[in-house]
């Protein structure tokens, strides 16, 4: 039987298949559907950690304890996690551990376009890269295999158009398995306690391995010579493979599914074949620089460019340019100037009124990462800065420390705090800090397409858990000053956020309402009354897609609008209201 | 069966461009083609603009179609078809859901929503024909402005050789089980609309 499955469906797939028993991962695009698809398999533990590192620590719990364990996160999580990946490194573990890190060329949705394939070198780590789901299916047992034969965790790359790509997949059987007893834990101090006298113990391993998995990548089928002409030798991985197939069809490839340690000999080989060695790879010349050290001469960033994500006609373009191919494709067909579509808070969206109180006080908001980012888009324009996950709290810390003319705020989500906001509010209590910090609490992790959190009240296999609650946590901290506000109540905000930023002492305002999308909330939408508004533009600067802008007023699209009344509430005439049953306002 | 058959899907979050383009991705499978599908989706639920890509072919590598390449563009929105006429193969087919959702520096009044006549223009200067299809008012007709998507793919089947079983089969197995005949009331209805009876 064949099932249609996107590469992150595949990667489940394959973890079942593997008699994979522990999950665990943040969400984060593109690797958030690894886990949502991999928790609803019969048997399987899965959760959503707080942040990747912890869940990189609990795929490490599993795999010290002799289980198989699979770990999901997008390209910055890995940042967040590194630490485990360099101790598990020198640790090894019992059962296999298999990390699935998505990478996102082109920053479809994240904040860099990092090339993760460093990571595998920097810590001395296998990588493979699989090219299809496929492939994805199979990478996740043959990561495990590896894991297991040479005692150490194993990456698997992701970008995100493989992730979000769907193409034919084989089922299979799982395993069956009889349920493992419980076995003693196994102690063995110089392998996993990584105090220096042990470490230096196992730096040496570390090396060795390097050099077993090297030898390895010459013999395993995940790398492989596709024969073909003599003229132009490809080396590639990953997506980019079928790009590169479609532009160069009659090539010799090496397509290498195992992008860390490099096969010094295949590449050899394939260079002893073809008068010309181009290597295709997205972002840095991780495989070319290899390939160059071997002494041997090859075309690569020199025609493919190292930013963004390619296609087959960029790579086709590329190719032309330099004379690889024949051809050149300038496109005769002019692109229209169109208005654009940008992401926007969907209508009804509690951020809203947390925002807009925010640019009408003229606050300096410090941000950090979520669906309120969008809060710094126009007419809204009310957050100046956004990094990382996290950053908020210690960014403003700095700013408040060297004191400028504005009031100022960091601002949170909920999930976002409790993924590494934490750590930086108790920074701020234990140094005596001014600052106001908000969490924009809507009561799930949206941006990622709603995701449980630790203040949800569920986990994300659906058990109820106690709701974390952020004000509580403040308070027991040593917080004094903490308001819970309904962001849509616009004087209570405004009152609220003046009191906390002339305060002495740090403070925490909640700006609490459930996002709208996930509870489906819908009233009776909204309508102007043409007598009364006088166009004043207050409702325009709100940045709600169903109010427009028409001849002679305002008018609110009924489709989109969900009735959440935040427009009439800062209405300066109250000519926005529900429709009485004359059609008017009342 | 041909050798290759590149779609292309263009629409706004939330018009459900994601879920036909689905469909028919499983019509070409069930055909024994082999097929790749890739979208892109990242901020799509807050009213962006959402892609996808669907090809069949005999073996198929890229899950993208190529510029240039695109056998027929579904647009669920009339300004998003706009956006892609460097995408068209020559004698290319736009079908095209005659339906406006304004962006906001439209509803800000900083911009123009392109007329009718300028989006044709814009896809038949390269290469394209033309289709509208109404979509949207036959979705609202049959109650759900959701069922737009379906209707334009009733619409597209009418211009292929895959036989109509193939299509409502897959149309059954991918709609959530309450909507299966509404699905398919849609799916006929456009595909009747195309074939003018
Ligand atoms: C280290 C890291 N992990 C994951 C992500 C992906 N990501 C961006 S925002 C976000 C969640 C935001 O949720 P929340 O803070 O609750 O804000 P909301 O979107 O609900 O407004 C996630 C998971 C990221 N950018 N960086």
């Amino acid at each position: 039987m064949k099932k249609i499955m996107s590469g992150n469906e595949a990667f489940a797939y394959g973890a079942y298949l593997a008699g994979i028993k522990v999950g665990a991962a943040y969400p984060g695009t593109p690797s958030t559907e690894i886990m949502d698809n991999f928790s609803k398999y019969p048997g399987v533990y899965a959760e959503w950690s707080a942040n990747e590192k912890v869940a990189f620590d609990v795929g490490a719990g599993a795999a010290y304890a002799g289980g198989r364990a699979l770990v999901a996160m997008k390209h910055v999580g890995m940042n967040v996690a590194s630490e485990v990946l360099f101790y598990t490194s020198y640790t090894g573990m019992k059962g296999g551990l298999v990390v699935i890190n998505a990478d996102d060329p082109g920053m479809h949705s994240s904040q860099n376009e990092q090339d993760n394939r460093h990571y595998a070198r920097f810590a001395k780590v296998p990588m493979l890269e699989p090219a299809d789901s496929e492939e994805a299916k199979q990478s996740v047992k043959a990561a495990l295999e590896i894991s297991e034969s040479f005692d150490t965790p194993v990456v698997v790359r992701t970008t995100t158009r493989l992730s979000h790509s769907l193409s034919i997949v084989e089922m299979e059987e799982p395993v069956a398995e009889a349920p493992a007893e419980s076995v003693a834990y196994e102690r063995n101090a110089s392998k996993y306690v990584m105090v220096p006298a042990y470490a230096r113990g196992r730096h040496p391993v570390i090396e060795e391995r390097l050099k077993k998995l090297a030898e390895f990548a010459e013999t395993t089928p995940l790398n492989r010579i596709e024969p073909g002409d003599d003229q132009i030798g490809i080396i590639t991985s990953g997506v980019v493979y079928q790009y590169a197939r479609e532009v160069f069809p009659n090539a010799t490839f090496l397509k290498l599914g195992m992008v860390y340690p490099l096969p010094d000999g295949l590449i050899r080989e394939l260079a002893g074949r073809v008068k010309q060695v181009v290597v295709i790879e997205e972002l840095d010349p991780f495989i070319e620089e290899h390939v160059r050290l071997l002494g041997i001469q090859t075309r690569g960033k020199d025609v493919f460019s190292n930013i963004g994500e390619f296609s087959p006609g960029r790579i086709r373009r590329f190719a032309q340019e330099a004379g690889l191919i024949p051809g050149s494709n300038q496109s005769t067909v002019t692109m229209p100037q169109l208005p654009g579509r940008p992401p926007m808070l969907c209508p009804g969206c509690g951020h809203r009124g947390l925002f807009y109180a925010l640019q009408r006080l003229n606050v300096a908001a410090f941000g950090d990462i979520g669906c309120y980012t969008l809060g710094a888009a126009p007419p809204l324009s009310a957050m100046h800065t956004c990094g990382c996950m996290g950053a908020s709290i210690g960014v403003i810390q700095g700013v408040d420390r060297v004191g400028v003319k504005d009031r100022t705020v960091a601002v949170i989500g909920d999930s976002t705090f409790f993924h590494s906001g934490v750590a930086p509010l108790i920074s701020l209590k234990y140094n005596n800090s001014s600052s106001t910090v908000i969490v924009v609490d809507n009561r799930i992790t949206a941006m990622t397409g709603h995701q449980e959190n630790p203040g949800s009240g569920k986990t994300l296999q659906g058990a109820d858990t106690p709701v974390i609650k952020i004000d509580e946590l403040a308070r027991s901290i040593g917080f004094n000053k903490v308001d819970v506000i309904n962001p849509y109540e616009f004087r209570t905000v405004v009152d609220t956020i003046k009191d906390h930023v002339q305060s002495e002492e740090s403070s925490l305002i909640v700006a609490q309402y459930p996002c709208v999308l996930n509870i489906r909330e819908k009233k009776p939408a909204l309508v102007v009354d043409v007598e009364k508004c006088n166009e004043c533009g207050n409702c325009i600067r709100i940045g709600c897609s169903p109010i427009t802008k028409v001849e002679g007023g305002i008018s609110i699209n009924a489709e989109l609008c969900i009735g959440c009344g935040f427009c009439a509430t800062i209405c300066s005439q109250g000519a926005i209201g529900p429709q009485n049953k004359e059609g008017g306002t009342d | 069966m041909k050798k290759k058959i590149d779609f292309l899907f263009a629409g706004v979050g939330g018009q459900g461009t994601i879920l036909v383009s689905n469909i028919l991705a499983e019509v070409g499978k069930s055909c024994g083609y082999d097929v790749k599908k890739s979208e892109v989706h990242g901020m799509s639920q807050r009213g962006g603009a959402v892609e996808s890509h669907v090809r069949w072919g005999e073996k198929v590598y890229a899950p993208v179609v190529e510029e240039g390449g695109a056998d027929y563009l579904m647009a669920f929105e009339m300004l998003e078809a706009a956006r892609w006429p460097h995408y068209l193969a020559p004698g290319s087919i736009a079908i095209i859901n005659r339906h406006r959702v304004m962006p906001p520096s439209v509803n800000l009044g900083k911009e123009k929503y392109p007329e009718e006549k300028e989006i044709e223009s814009i896809l038949t200067g390269a290469g394209g024909q033309v289709t509208w299809v109404e979509g949207a008012a036959k979705a609202l007709e049959l109650g759900n402005m959701a069922l737009a998507g379906v209707v334009l793919l009733g619409a597209l089947s009418a211009r292929l050789d895959e036989p109509v079983e193939a299509w409502t089969k897959a149309v059954e197995d991918l709609v959530p089980a309450k909507f299966k005949e509404l699905n398919v009331k849609a799916f006929l209805a456009g595909r009747e609309m195309a074939t003018g009876n």
